[in-house]
């Protein structure tokens, strides 16, 4: 019997707030706009909470997961398909939703602070409680049609946030983007929901695991193509190879929306995805390892960009991207809970990451040039010394947070078989890249001497610095629920982890490792960056092609314009200003004015004046009306027709 | 005698007709259509109605045709001119009549009940004629008597010089 | 003489006449470029008519049909007046009688 747990209030809150503070944001007082702002996600969170207690056994069960809450009024009810609003609260859902709210509301005190002189402050807020919304519908959804409810909306979420200072073209030309491309991902997804439909006839996930479980029969073919679609949209959303472009740009938004956004939430969203329709991949080994390799891939790519990038915010955005390749990797084993793990692990010290970025950026007047900060060690404490536990938590540094998920995934990928090892390999090398650059982010930022002695930093107010230091401290024992506990908990909504073919001491064992190898990265940052800061440049210039390459991007922006963006401007420019301007429009416009003249040219000459035409044309027409009267049609065409009838006899 | 009077008669008509069209000055076309009427009054003579042959020659052929002459004369009419042709009215207008003429000579033809005429058939006397004429139709006989009056008006109004017409007084004048 | 009293002429014989001469009456105002001819081929075609009417009031031994005819003649008598008036004027306007001439209605 399960309580009713008024899941529908977690989105509802938010969404109330994001109406108030639209509607009438503008003309409240900012105190109002503050608490009604930040009661939402509080409340949101407090629902969760509530529906957490009973779950961890702190209260006396009152319900048991999965919890389901429909809408009574039906959706879509045609023929076979048949869909409701459903939210379902699982173990899975459960997790994500404590990070959702849990981090949303940090990030939504930090901005309190952030953004308390800018003029679009109830806006701001509004769009960021609409994000919430959309974030918790998704995470909520029961079936897959609610759940992309959520995915276009935290796309439309996104598009506003990342555009705010719309006023600013790059900005605005960077939102655009962000939801360009996340539609292409989008593609895929309705492909693979129509897919569902058609096979299955139903998109709700219980249901689907059901008939999957049902029928042997349901390996490979239609399976993989369902699966590399949603793959497809996952891919847009998370910002995996090909569709990560936007993640840079979006830098281009308010820093706590990099950090709620396209650090912690939304960029999640598609290993969420992933997890939750995790049995379609179960079905399908080659999806599954499409999805490892491109999660692999995407991983080490973008910290290679990682390593050259000079404006801190992007380090930060191609971190991400890779730290997401690291899910999909952990997804790809079929380890789900590993790459949730990570998930949660991430959303703490990459939103920390992003948010002491923020406050640099906040105490400099607004300069994220790596290369014009330095010294801010101690004019900046808590700023330092959370941003310290961050980045020892992304490099996978014993006991922070970061190790355990890290390690969780690179273990489940080593015992995958040959490939899983190459996989491992590609992973490991990744982790000393990111340790690398995030040591040369934090060197570069805090030690050493400041490269611009004009600019007088100084600390954020406590409403930004609150959040930093929660944050630090989830950092830091974020990962000590431990693995297996952590999957165990989940193992009823997302399977088990596919560790028996390993043993403890394997894991240890790999584990040191990737800790070695963690700890190369940050000696070889130090001695760059710290002890002779003279040798990065006389890298770039031993090896001025690939420094071009890395620092271009690997000009993949470049190469997309011009084989696709260009194209089909050209193509557009073409069908519109020629095909339909010219030809159509104006071919219309000629041709009936052709028309009224031709046809005003024949009827001109009988306006002539001329008697004698006139009198022939009444001639005419009285013969007509006579011949018409007087001749009996009907027999004269069947006579005639009998006549040809009779000939064509003989 | 009948057919014979009814073959010369009808001769003249389409004879007068013909020359009509041929003839190139007015006055000899005038002349045609005198013809016509006279012929065409012997017509109605044959088909028993006296009075229309009567009033056939004092009103067509003694009115309306003098005033055709007169016109003609006071208008100094010559030859008729060459000027340019109307397509539509050869091209058109020809086949147009032929086909008028070959649909009614075909109903014609083909009527049923169609009598025929003989000097014997005697003639509607014109008292049995007014008879009518006063009694029954009486309103459209005083009509057409307003309808001649107003067309007496409007003859003379149209056809009068203009006082105002400078050029008319200086004819006056000149005269 | 009394087979001449009786002999026949077929109506459908002065039918046919009276179509001839309408037939005519419309191709003088076709051809003909003078334009008291072309309003003399209209009192043709009148004439034409006539005598159609005047057969049928043969035919049926009806009065009326003569009267009729006797009510087109006093209308054609008016009409020709008014017609040559207004010849009349519009050869003052334009010197000219050729049909083909007067081809605008503003005099």
């Amino acid at each position: 019997m399960n309580a009713h747990l008024y899941l529908w209030l977690i989105p509802a809150l938010p969404f109330a707030g994001f109406l108030i503070n639209g509607i009438l944001g503008r003309r409240l007082p900012k105190w109002v706009v503050t608490t009604i702002a930040l009661a939402a996600p509080l409340a949101a969170f407090g629902v969760v909470l509530n529906a957490s207690l009973g779950v961890f056994g702190f209260i006396p069960a009152a319900s048991s997961l999965p919890n389901v809450e429909t809408c009574p009024l039906p959706w879509i009810s045609a023929g076979i398909l048949h869909i409701n609003f459903s939210f379902v609260l699982d173990q899975l859902s459960l997790v994500m939703l404590l990070v959702v709210t849990g981090v949303g509301f940090l990030i939504h005190i930090y901005s309190v602070g952030y953004m308390g002189d800018d003029k679009g402050y109830a806006r701001y807020f509004s769009y960021l409680n609409l994000f919430l919304f959309f974030m918790t519908v998704l995470v909520l959804a029961g079936n897959a049609l609610v759940m992309f409810i959520g995915w276009e909306g935290v796309g439309l979420a996104s598009y506003l946030l990342i555009g705010f200072w719309f006023q600013k073209k790059s900005a605005a030309d960077a939102g655009k983007k962000a939801f360009i491309v996340n539609r292409i991902g989008d593609f895929g997804f309705l492909i693979g929901m129509f897919l569902l439909v058609a096979n299955f006839g139903t998109l709700t996930f219980t249901e689907i695991a059901i008939k999957l479980g049902q029928d042997p029969g349901w390996n490979g073919g239609v399976v993989t193509v369902i699966a590399l679609c949603l793959m497809l949209g996952a891919a847009g959303k998370s910002a995996q190879l090909p569709l990560y472009i936007w993640l840079p740009d979006a830098m281009e938004g308010p820093t706590p929306v990099s950090a709620l956004i396209h650090a912690a939430t939304m960029v999640t969203a598609g290993v969420y995805m992933v997890a939750r329709t995790h049995v379609l991949f179960d079905h399908s080994p080659f999806a599954l390892s499409v999805v490892a390799i491109i999660g692999a891939a995407t991983a080490i790519f973008a910290a290679t960009i990682a390593l050259v990038q000079n404006d801190i915010k992007r380090v930060l955005a191609y971190s991400t991207i890779s730290q997401l390749g690291y899910m999909f990797l952990g997804c790809g084993v079929a380890a789900y809970s590993a790459a949730i793990f990570h998930l949660m692990t991430h959303a703490f010290f990459k939103a920390l990451l992003f948010m002491a970025a923020g406050s640099v950026i906040h105490a400099i007047g607004g300069e994220q040039d790596l290369r014009k900060m330095g010294g801010l060690r101690k004019k900046l404490p808590v700023t330092f010394w959370t941003m310290t536990a961050a980045v020892l938590a992304i490099a996978g540094f014993f006991p922070f947070a970061g190790f355990f998920s890290k390690d969780a995934i690179l273990y489940a990928a080593f015992l995958q078989g040959t490939n899983g090892k190459i996989l491992w390999f590609v992973g490991v090398l990744t982790a000393m890249l990111t340790s690398f650059y995030m040591f040369r982010l934090w060197y570069l930022t805090f030690l050493g001497e400041s490269r611009s002695p004009e600019v007088h930093p100084h600390e954020s107010p406590w409403s930004m610095r609150g959040p930093l230091v929660i944050l630090a401290l989830l950092s830091i024992g974020g990962g000590w629920i431990g693995m297996e506990r952590f999957g165990s908990f989940l193992a009823p909504s997302v399977g088990l982890l596919p560790t028996e073919a390993g043993n403890a001491r394997l894991e240890i064992i790999l584990s040191i490792v990737a800790v070695l190898v963690a700890l190369e990265g940050w000696l070889i940052a130090d001695k760059l960056y710290r002890r002779k800061p003279a040798r990065p440049a006389q890298w770039a210039a031993a090896l001025p092609g690939g420094y071009k390459l890395l620092a271009g991007k690997y000009f993949v922006d470049e190469l997309y314009s011009a084989a696709v963006v260009k194209p089909l401007l050209g193509f557009s420019k073409f069908v519109l200003e020629w095909v339909v301007d010219f030809v159509i429009l104006g071919g219309a416009a000629w041709l009936l004015g052709g028309i009224a003249t031709f046809t005003g040219a024949i009827l001109q000459r009988w306006q002539s004046g001329n008697l004698r035409s006139y009198a022939a044309w009444l001639a005419a027409g009285a013969a007509a009306v006579l011949l018409f009267l007087l001749v009996p049609w009907a027999t004269v065409l069947a006579n005639l027709s009998a006549i040809h009838l009779g000939m064509a006899g003989h | 005698m009948h057919l014979i009077l009814f073959l010369v008669f009808a001769g003249f008509c389409l004879g007068g007709a013909i020359n009509l069209l041929i003839q190139s000055h007015p006055i000899n076309s005038a002349l045609s259509l005198i013809v016509v009427m006279v012929s065409l009054a012997v017509l109605y003579l044959l088909l028993g109605a006296e009075f229309l042959f009567v009033a056939q020659i004092i009103v067509y052929a003694g009115a309306i045709m003098v005033l055709f002459t007169f016109v003609v004369m006071l208008l100094n009419a010559g030859r008729e001119a060459h000027t340019m042709g109307s397509r539509a009215a050869r091209s058109l207008g020809f086949p147009a009549v032929a086909a008028i003429l070959a649909v009614i000579a075909t109903v014609i033809l083909h009527a049923q009940g169609l009598g025929v005429a003989r000097l014997s058939d005697g003639i509607t006397s014109t008292e049995e004629l007014s008879t009518v004429l006063f009694t029954k139709l009486l309103l459209p006989f005083e009509v057409t008597s307003v309808l001649i009056l107003i067309a007496i008006l409007g003859a003379v109004a149209l056809a009068r010089h203009d006082d105002t017409d400078p050029q008319g007084n200086s004819e006056r004048m000149g005269k | 003489m009394s087979s001449f009293l009786s002999q026949e002429v077929p109506l459908s014989w002065y039918l046919l006449l009276s179509a001839a001469l309408f037939s005519l009456g419309v191709v003088g105002f076709l051809i003909k470029r003078n334009l008291i001819t072309v309003f003399m081929s209209i009192e043709l075609m009148l004439n034409g008519v006539n005598l159609s009417f005047v057969t049928f009031a043969h035919q049926w031994h009806a009065v009326k049909g003569q009267i009729f005819v006797f009510f087109v003649m006093m209308v054609a008598a008016a009409e020709a007046a008014v017609g040559l008036a207004i010849i009349i004027a519009v050869f003052r306007a334009r010197a000219t009688l050729a049909v083909d001439r007067i081809d605008l209605m503003k005099l």
